[in-house]
């Protein structure tokens, strides 16, 4: 609370300081906020981008969590994909999203596959290091006991994961958003990425600030409302003393 | 399998193991067991005893069906339920002790669950995670989920291992009370021959690795008698018996 009020001071004096277009305060930024929330399109635009964001959010976490269980798991299938994800992990997101839109057309499809595809590597490597950590003692009670597949993947196997998967949203979301800005930017007619690109043309700084404030509340917002305390209800057995 | 054969007359258990071998670390093979044959009686206690690292665990993951890279045979009834205890309790670290039993048994009532859960004195810490427990109190849930299936085959790989002796010998003890109660064939490795003594209707002796069958000793004496006093005369007369068995034992 403190840093963010510090920030907020040191803001506001370097815009009195500047007195320029270029550097508008934080109240400035802040009654363009209201205003455009109120009056104008501002929460309509975020809605569209958050949208987007979660629909890119399940499909890479799905995908990528498939893929690197599996991978963690099979060595020869492991060895079959592995340049595939280095590739992948390293073509820039421009690329990805460039030839999404080239081949599939401007669409919301090919947007969200665009920015889904340049997280699921990331996932991949992180549940693969997951399933590579998998406690076979209790893999082998599994088998002993006869569990069926959805049984040990539910009771047995996801648990482990668990903190891979936590480690992967995390930095699955902040890297989904900025992405979702540079797709909504080059090839979609709304969300934030289009307004941020729209203000900047127009030198708008005061727009471009309102907007990201916006969104980072938002995304705070979704960290400490819903990714803290789904993590503390998932690893309350964690907790207990002995 | 014929379902009309009744299950403990004819359903017998025969281990056949002509060779197990396994890589070691470094890629030399290891031969754990050679010629290995055994028959288990229905509804008994099967104690196997062997020296350490001789592959007794190996032979019991095999028959656990953990293992099918070995040549030769394992006769199980087909669809038989299994029950294992394992050296550690290997309970799940974010399920209930109620969960974790209830995982392997979908089909246990609840009665019956909570019957189970008294008989090894568990049932205040139904719905505690394992993590809560002491290791004595671990290996009892892991004794109670072993039985949860009603299993036709029990396999307990050293199950009081690593406990102090007045733990160890109450959950033997324990285990004695919950078999009685439900019989079913039961097979246990162990390398501590008062173990194995107190516990055996057969014991089976086993040869260093490469293992194989030494001799199979009925111990005639039921269990319920088998005071210390007993379990010392047994032992110095299998002593005399079977010196390298139970030299250091």
């Amino acid at each position: 609370m403190l840093s963010v009020a510090g920030f907020l001071l040191v803001w506001f004096i370097a815009a009195e300081i500047a007195q320029s277009r270029m550097l508008p305060g934080p109240v400035e930024v802040l009654s363009y906020v209201v205003n455009e929330a109120l009056h104008g399109d501002l929460l309509a635009e975020l809605g569209i981008t958050l949208w987007r964001v979660t629909a890119s959010f399940v499909v890479a976490m799905a995908i990528g969590s498939v893929i690197g269980l599996a991978m963690g798991e099979s060595q020869a299938l492991n060895r079959a994909l592995d340049p595939w994800l280095i590739v992948l992990l390293n073509l820039p997101a421009l690329v990805i999203i460039i030839l999404a839109y080239v081949w599939f057309g401007l669409n919301e499809a090919a947007a969200i596959g665009a920015v889904a595809l340049n997280k699921i590597p990331n996932v991949v490597v992180t549940v693969r290091e997951g399933a590579r950590a998998l406690d076979p003692g209790l893999d082998e009670m599994a088998r002993a006991y006869r569990l069926s597949f959805w049984s040990k993947l539910r009771n047995v196997t996801l648990p482990q994961l668990q903190p891979y998967f936590a480690a992967a949203s995390r930095s699955g979301i902040s890297l989904i958003w900025k992405i979702v800005l540079v797709v909504e930017l080059l090839g979609r007619p709304n969300g934030v990425g289009f307004e941020l690109h729209l203000n900047f043309q127009l030198f708008n700084v005061t727009a471009i600030l309102g907007y990201t404030v916006a969104f980072v509340t938002v995304m705070l917002a979704i960290e400490y409302l819903l990714v803290q305390p789904l993590e503390r209800r998932t690893t309350r057995w964690r907790n207990k003393p002995v | 399998m014929n379902d009309a054969r009744p299950a403990g007359a004819t359903s017998q258990f025969e281990i056949r193991i002509e060779d197990k071998t396994y890589r070691g670390a470094d890629g030399t093979p290891v031969p754990a067991i050679r010629d290995l044959v055994l028959e288990v009686r229905p509804q008994s206690m099967t104690v196997l005893m062997g020296p350490s690292g001789c592959g007794k665990t190996t032979l019991l993951r095999i028959l656990a069906g953990l293992d099918s890279d070995f040549t030769g045979t394992v006769r199980v009834p087909d669809n038989a339920r299994i029950g294992v205890m394992f050296q550690e309790p290997r309970l799940l670290p974010w399920r209930t002790v109620r969960q974790n039993i209830q995982l392997v048994a979908e089909d246990l009532s609840n009665a019956d669950l909570e019957k189970l859960a008294a008989s090894v004195e568990i049932s205040d810490k139904l719905p505690r995670y394992p993590q809560e427990l002491s290791l004595g109190l671990a290996r009892r849930v892991a004794l109670a989920r072993a039985f949860a299936p009603r299993p036709d085959l029990l396999l307990l790989d050293e199950p009081f291992v690593s406990l102090d002796e007045r733990t160890a010998d109450r959950l033997r003890r324990l285990l004695l009370e919950v078999w009685s109660a439900r019989p079913t064939t039961a097979i246990l490795v162990t390398h501590n021959a008062r173990e194995a003594i107190l516990l055996a209707d057969e014991l089976v002796l086993l040869a260093p690795r490469p293992t194989h069958v030494v001799a199979v000793v009925p111990i005639s004496v039921p269990q319920a008698k088998r005071d210390p006093a007993v379990v010392e005369e047994i032992y110095a007369d299998l002593l005399k018996r079977h010196p390298a068995n139970f030299a250091t034992g």
